[in-house]
């Protein structure tokens, strides 16, 4: 049995892990996807291998985040499989062992965001940017894409790079009106320095195959033709589904297998959903027949009714318009980035995190260098009910001499004073510290 | 007394044993035409001064299915693939009279479509005009619910000699394997039941009333009469005969390497503490990936009589056999004569190996001697190549819990057993390439015999238990009962091992010696909304791959 790409696969199900006992992110959860890929017989094709996940690292943590006091007490050694699931994804592919890779592991992590302080919609840890920090540590700087197909804005990546103009995030979601987080709106448009780079397209409830393909199309593959990134990841959340209990989507299996097929990403990583009898065992095993060019057509759920879950014509021209907007939008970020950082010299921002999992608050002060040679010189004062109040400087990757100099300055000069510690992390010269 | 008699191939052996004490052994050329033959002949040797009715049992192992699959010589087989929406249909169809029909059970063994009556008459025509006379009927995710293949089966048996049923074949999922299997079953049924039947007519001329066993591809035996409903399970046995024999020959009791060294192969098996490894799947035959449980096995294309040739300055040894070795009068230079001519071997004509050693030396820039070497060295090193990249690959598995991920269990083989032809000259090179110390079991050229003779029946079961739906499901048995919402796993142990027994009884053990272990026990709570709606149980128990009990060298009275 033969298909046209190698694929590898990643599967941890962690048949013994589970936030709570009735919690979706439960043991069960991978539990008939995997029925579904050993009865199909998926692992038997010559063009897919699967791969055991390797094990992230404490320092493959704290390339990207802050944890709050630090990484070993915000995760379990689940996260560290999940993320090593990842990073083994992301191996065999920059080692050209495979094509493309699906690491197909949970638990899940696209809102986790840069400081950590707790879990956050089932997620401590951003596996996807732990995995990306590894590649460009491991095998050079890369200009990345990350595509987030999860029906949930994935705030976590969003935040994680939202200063970064050489990591685009595109998040297609339930628009945040009417789901969590809440937020994920167009006017979410990357920080100052990367202004554009982060591009959301809210969706209304109950859009169908034909709104998300009609966006792929005519949106995302189209800024993806410009951005020309070296590797595109899909943080594939399958929750988009018509049967997923905690959204209000209608999309199918047949769907997500043409979206990966047209999108064909170099790496997949599953994200949420939450269907987990009657979507899951479908939506991967159409991904990864996708992902390694073998026929999918048969891929569909017993009770698929394309009539049932037709997108109404409203939908159509909202998701038209909406498009259309947000191309433009793309078009003319130079301009409106050049409006927002003229004669600024550093811009500050302030708001609030919740931590719907573990019930945290946060109150955030970020402050960015406007910096027109890198995503600038960041620096977070961050205080959450737990009582933990932190500072963090962080030198982006691809620093310029100047962001540099000023992140190693204050670091230095910085008093602990009232914070519980102050960390700096230099992701160029992969430094981690703590006062 | 136990008979052990291996059908190989090339040779027919046969062991006579008392206890582990080899008391006779013998070997005769097979002739495949008249199999007859080769069993009266060498079981003439055998009784040449003892009565057959010292026989407690008679082990059989065969090649019969294998060469038939191998050469193509098996029965037209229809197959009726109850498919359900996944991979496309192209790739289940294993022959031209395979028939896609509507119907499947989805991964909780719900009927979601059930089968079409009239679509079934009709392929059953199309079959039967075909001139067909064996029947395969699989359907998806059958393991989880027999009803389709059950359904279908009660409408079609009677129009067939015989249908072999995919549910029965293993409790594993694996759709295009469960085909594949299904197929080879109905494929080799005539065949095998003709093998049978000249056994039968073999035994008759003894005194009969000991039961005769046919050994599996999993190094496991069952009666005879067993294996006539499922002979699929035959093919294959031949290297789990030697690897059982080196089991029974030794004091395994630790990670440990196999290798049987051949003339065109060297075939290599793992052991994990003294058992050997299966395969995590099923073995694969002419291609075909199967669920047919088997020891884990790979062969590699170096053996002895291996041809040597040299290109560009570099030796390469096989994959083929141009013949026997120089040294007996062969074409070409091979293994064999290297180490003849490096005084580790006194066979063959030495004159004749230097001869052919030396024709490669003009091309290698070496000495003859040291062309010897560097053949022998590098035969060596191949063989240990492929030993790590099994080991590598076995630890490598995929787990799917955070608890065997972070435990790790690794093989580390210390020790090496070699049998084969070479096996005394390449063991102490392999050995310290291996860092393992090397054995050569005593009475290794009848190793597989003696593997054969020494095997205990094995037996798989799968018990799955749903308690939202309120099913239990005994998979390769078919069977479904009613449970409560109280069952949990406890009782599904329970059941396994209850039926387990009885199936390895049926099989053709003896009660005493059934050794149930649990190699699945999971339970997972089904959680609908935020409120548990039952149990979803899943428990695989086996009788491992071992040796009769007491019958192992170290363990004798």
């Amino acid at each position: 049995m033969k298909g046209t790409r190698k694929t590898g696969l990643i599967f941890f199900p962690a048949f013994d892990w589970a936030i709570s006992p009735t919690h979706p992110e439960r043991e069960e959860r991978l539990l008939y996807t995997q029925d579904q890929v050993f009865e199909e017989g998926l692992l038997d094709f010559d063009n897919i291998t699967e791969f055991k996940p390797g094990l992230a690292t404490i320092e493959d943590i704290n390339r990207i985040h802050v944890c709050v006091p630090d990484a070993q007490s915000v995760i379990t050694e689940s996260h560290l499989i999940s993320a090593g699931g990842a990073i083994t994804a992301a191996d065999v592919v920059m080692q050209g062992k495979v094509d493309n890779a699906f690491a197909l592991v949970r638990p899940p992590g696209h809102h986790a965001m840069r400081i950590v302080h707790g879990a956050r919609g089932f997620c401590n840890i951003n596996i996807e940017a732990i995995m990306i920090e590894h590649i460009r540590k491991k095998y050079g700087h890369r200009r990345v894409a990350v595509v987030d197909t999860d029906c949930h804005h994935g705030d976590g990546t969003q935040d994680i790079y939202w200063h970064d103009p050489d990591t685009l995030y595109i998040s297609i979601h339930q628009d945040g009106r009417t789901l969590y987080p809440g937020s994920g709106f167009i006017e979410e448009f990357g920080g100052p320095n990367a202004l554009g780079y982060t591009i959301n397209i809210p969706l209304p409830p109950h859009t169908s195959q034909e709104g998300f393909l009609y966006t792929l199309d005519n949106l995302i593959l189209p800024i993806l033709d410009d951005y020309k990134p070296d590797l595109i990841i899909n943080s594939a959340g399958q929750d988009n589904h018509y049967t997923d209990p905690i959204t209000n989507m209608n999309f199918t299996a047949q769907g997500y297998a043409i979206l990966n097929e047209k999108l064909s990403p170099h790496i997949a990583v599953l994200e949420g959903g939450y269907s987990i009898e009657s979507a899951l065992p479908y939506v991967n095993a159409g991904i990864i027949l996708a992902m390694a060019g073998i026929d999918y057509s048969s891929v569909m759920e017993p009770d698929y009714d394309p009539e049932a879950i037709r997108q109404s014509p409203q939908i159509t021209r909202y998701i038209e318009q909406e498009v259309k907007e947000i191309y433009q939008l793309w078009k003319d970020r130079g301009t409106k980035k050049a409006e927002i950082t003229e004669g600024a010299g550093y811009l500050r921002r302030r708001r609030g995190i919740y931590y719907d999992t573990d019930n945290i608050e946060e109150d955030q002060i970020e402050t960015i260098r406007i910096c027109e040679d890198c995503g600038g010189l960041l620096t977070i004062d961050s205080r959450a009910s737990t009582g933990n109040r932190v500072f963090a400087v962080i030198i982006p990757g691809q620093s310029c001499p100047a962001c540099r100099k000023k992140g190693e300055q204050f670091f230095e000069s910085i008093d602990r004073g009232t914070y519980d510690h102050v960390y700096f992390q230099d992701r160029d010269r992969d430094i981690y510290q703590v006062k | 007394m136990i008979l052990g008699i291996d059908v190989g191939g090339t040779h027919t052996d046969a062991v006579l044993l008392d206890g582990l004490i080899v008391r006779k052994k013998a070997k005769v050329p097979t002739n495949h035409e008249q199999l007859l033959d080769s069993l009266l002949a060498v079981t003439e040797e055998i009784f040449s001064d003892l009565g057959p009715d010292v026989l407690e049992r008679v082990v059989l192992s065969t090649t019969m299915s294998t060469n038939a699959i191998v050469q193509g010589t098996v029965s037209p087989v229809g197959m009726i693939v109850a498919a359900g929406p996944g991979i496309s249909p192209d790739f289940l169809r294993i022959n031209d009279h395979t028939h896609i029909v509507s119907g499947y059970a989805n991964h909780r063994g719900i009927i979601v479509s059930p089968v079409r009556d009239e679509e079934i008459d009709r392929v059953v025509s199309l079959i039967k005009d075909a001139g067909i006379d064996h029947l395969g009927i699989v359907g998806k995710f059958s393991t989880r619910n027999p009803g389709i293949e059950t359904n279908i089966a009660d409408r079609t048996a009677d129009r067939f000699r015989h249908v072999s049923l995919g549910h029965r074949m293993s409790g594993n999922l694996n759709f295009p394997r469960r085909i594949a299997t299904t197929y080879l079953n109905a494929a080799v049924w005539d065949i095998y039941n003709s093998f049978v039947n000249n056994i039968n007519r073999f035994v008759s001329r003894f005194d009969g009333g000991y039961p005769i066993y046919i050994l599996k591809a999993d190094g496991g035996t069952f009666e005879i009469a067993q294996s006539v409903k499922c002979p699929v399970q035959t093919i294959l046995s031949g290297p789990a005969a030697s690897i059982m024999g080196i089991l029974s020959l030794t004091e395994c009791g630790e990670d440990a390497i196999a290798l049987d060294i051949g003339g065109t192969t060297t075939d290599i098996a793992i052991f994990a503490g003294g058992v050997p490894l299966l395969e995590p799947l099923g073995v694969t035959i002419e291609g075909h990936k199967t669920l047919i449980r088997g020891l884990r096995t790979r062969s590699i294309g170096i053996g002895g009589d291996s041809r040597v040739r040299c290109e560009d300055g570099t030796i390469i040894i096989g994959p083929e056999r141009a013949g026997p070795a120089a040294a007996f009068g062969g074409p070409a230079a091979t293994p064999t004569d290297a180490m003849i001519v490096l005084n580790l071997a006194e066979i063959g004509d030495r004159e004749k190996a230097v001869a052919a050693i030396d024709g490669i030396s003009h091309k290698t820039g070496l000495s003859m001697v040291e062309t010897a070497q560097a053949i022998y060295d590098s035969a060596c090193e191949k063989i240990t190549a492929a030993v790590q990249a099994m080991i590598r690959e076995i630890n490598n598995e995929p787990v799917y819990t955070v608890h065997e991920l972070l435990e790790g269990k690794t093989i580390e083989p210390t020790a090496l057993y070699v049998v084969g032809g070479p096996a005394e000259a390449m063991a102490p090179r392999l050995g310290e390439l291996l860092r393992c110390r090397s054995e050569i079991p005593e009475h290794a050229e009848v190793a597989n015999a003696i593997g054969a003779a020494l095997a205990r029946t094995t037996t798989e079961l799968t018990i799955l238990a749903d308690t939202e739906q309120g099913v239990l499901t005994i998979v390769e048995e078919g069977i479904q009962i009613r449970i409560d919402s109280g069952f949990d796993r406890e009782k599904a142990r329970e059941v396994c091992r209850e039926h387990l027994e009885k199936r390895a009884i049926s099989m053709g053990a003896r009660k005493d010696e059934i050794e149930i272990e649990i190699t699945e026990d999971q339970s997972f709570n089904m959680v609908r909304g935020y409120f548990t709606a039952g149990k979803n149980i899943r428990i695989k128990g086996q009788v491992k791959p071992g040796l009769i009990a007491g019958l192992r060298k170290g363990t004798e009275a």
